[in-house]
């Protein structure tokens, strides 16, 4: 059984996408690089207003262990961030598909290179 | 590095069905965490937790002239540690720089039991055994046929008492004594690496299994869980203790290290090293090279290992540890940074993370001492 929502698109940079809705879609990190990365302390996340390009880093995530960069899975202008992740990052780790989302962007241009909830099931192994 | 596979303690599989995240650490593969990392961190804190370290090298000196091998071969004096105590000290190579550090268990008159980090127990066997020759004494690698368990943190003493008739309360800090707990034969020792109180447990590997499920139970009310590598990590940082292959190398000496105490030029004969010690010695006092320090984040960003510690916009100082601090709630971090910027308190210094300078307090170790 798959712990990734079917309703949800994926990276190979294990980033969540959402359905957009009015043009709006959401990010966040998948639970199988959650559970990678481990507690997560501080999430620097980008600016509400800054654009994102999709596949490359727009903010990185600490861990106990590591840092890990954090990668857009789509294109466009931030409109929102997860105050509630800045000031408890460890919500990545308790809820990495809802309360842990990381930051809306309103989408200029559809993502081709995105898996599916069973390809990324697959390519994950989670 | 060698592509042998990764060796696996007595306790493997019990560790996949607690469902660990696993690791590779020096050739072993080790539980790094079973669940969240800072909890089981606030558990040792707090309650207690419960440890695999049978990765570590545990290795047998015995005969007439054991102490007077270990005099040889180590920079402390051992001769005069009296048998059931235990001792913190190095051994170093002849130009002085640190091949590990090791905690020695007086066993008997004859015999001591020197353990050794899994990474540098081939290092320490092998010296050892050089520096043997000429003494009436056998080094023996024991380190396939002893497991090691901790139970750390205040609730402890309390669990371990459960399980066993010896004598815990005139068990003293670095004593050892050989016991029963749970009906499996152990050296007790009231020795970790966590800044908390504890036992580590030194048993036959097909005893393990058994002596882990026993503290689990007794340790349940008490709010012990197993705890991983990641935490024992922060526990150890948090307490201002040094890891081999961070805080010291082959290319420091005791002294460099700030370590220098544990050096003893007093005791009798010759040792390997002694030479060179004695010139870093007086080279730390007159004209100290770089100090290991406590730096404490002002912000949330976490230094790494490696990354360079700043002032005025030049380089001071590498950070050798650092990680998020459950305890303090902040990024902390050991670094050896220019004398003239060591002391606690000294204005402008700055981690580089990744490319931004961050205002980091140095501040005097340990960064957490627990209350007695």
């Amino acid at each position: 059984m798959s712990i990734n929502p079917q309703q949800l698109r994926y990276s190979k940079e294990h980033e969540w996408l959402s359905p957009a809705e009015d043009g709006v879609a959401t990010v966040g990190i998948t639970e199988f690089a959650a559970n990678a990365l481990g507690d997560v302390v501080y999430a620097q996340l980008p600016e509400v207003g800054q654009t994102v390009t999709a596949g490359e880093t727009c903010g990185e995530l600490e861990s106990t262990k590591s840092v890990s960069d954090l990668y857009s899975p789509v294109s466009g202008e931030v409109t929102e961030i997860n105050q509630d992740v800045v000031d408890d990052p460890a919500l990545v780790n308790s809820a990495p598909f809802e309360g842990g989302w990381l930051f809306k962007v309103r989408v200029a241009e559809e993502p081709a290179e995105l898996l599916s909830a069973d390809e990324y099931t697959e390519f994950s192994g989670s | 590095m060698s592509s042998s596979p990764p060796r696996r303690t007595a306790l493997d599989a019990l560790h996949r069905s607690l469902g660990a995240t696993m690791t590779d650490f020096a050739g072993w593969d080790m539980p790094l965490r079973y669940g969240s990392e800072r909890d089981e961190h606030t558990a040792v804190r707090t309650r207690a937790g419960l440890f695999d370290l049978s990765h570590m090298g545990e290795i047998t000196v015995t005969g007439p002239e054991a102490a007077a091998l270990l005099d040889h071969a180590l920079v402390g004096d051992m001769g005069s540690v009296k048998p059931g105590r235990a001792r913190y000290t190095m051994i170093c190579a002849a130009d002085g720089g640190i091949l590990d550090d090791l905690i020695v268990y007086r066993l008997h008159e004859t015999e001591y039991m020197v353990v050794a980090n899994a990474s540098n127990a081939r290092t320490v066997v092998d010296a050892l055994t050089e520096r043997a020759g000429g003494f009436d004494a056998v080094v023996r690698d024991d380190s396939d046929t002893v497991a090691l368990l901790a139970v750390q943190g205040p609730a402890a003493p309390g669990i371990l008492a459960q399980l066993t008739e010896a004598d815990l309360d005139g068990l003293k800090y670095y004593a050892g004594l050989p016991g029963t707990v749970a009906g499996v034969a152990a050296l007790i020792a009231r020795t970790g690496y966590t800044g908390e109180d504890g036992f580590e447990l030194f048993v036959a590997p097909a005893d393990a299994e058994k002596l882990w499920q026993a503290l689990t139970e007794a340790g349940a009310p008490a709010g012990l869980v197993p705890c991983g590598l990641s935490c024992r990590d922060t526990l150890r940082l948090e307490a201002g203790m040094p890891l081999y292959g961070h805080e010291l190398s082959t290319s420091l000496t005791p002294f460099d290290a700030g370590l220098g105490r544990v050096v003893k030029f007093d005791k009798s004969g010759d040792f390997v090293g002694r030479a060179a010690l004695s010139e870093s010695a007086s080279r730390a006092a007159e004209n100290p090279p770089r100090v290991l320090v406590g730096l404490v984040a002002e912000g949330r960003r976490v230094p790494r290992a490696g990354y360079s510690v700043v002032a005025d916009g030049k380089v001071i100082g590498e950070i050798t540890s650092g990680a998020p601090s459950p305890t303090l709630g902040k990024p902390i971090a050991m670094a050896y940074v220019d004398a003239a910027h060591s002391a606690p308190g000294t204005a402008g210094v700055a981690v580089d993370i990744r490319g931004s300078h961050e205002p980091f307090e140095v501040v005097a170790l340990p960064f957490y001492k627990r209350q007695k």
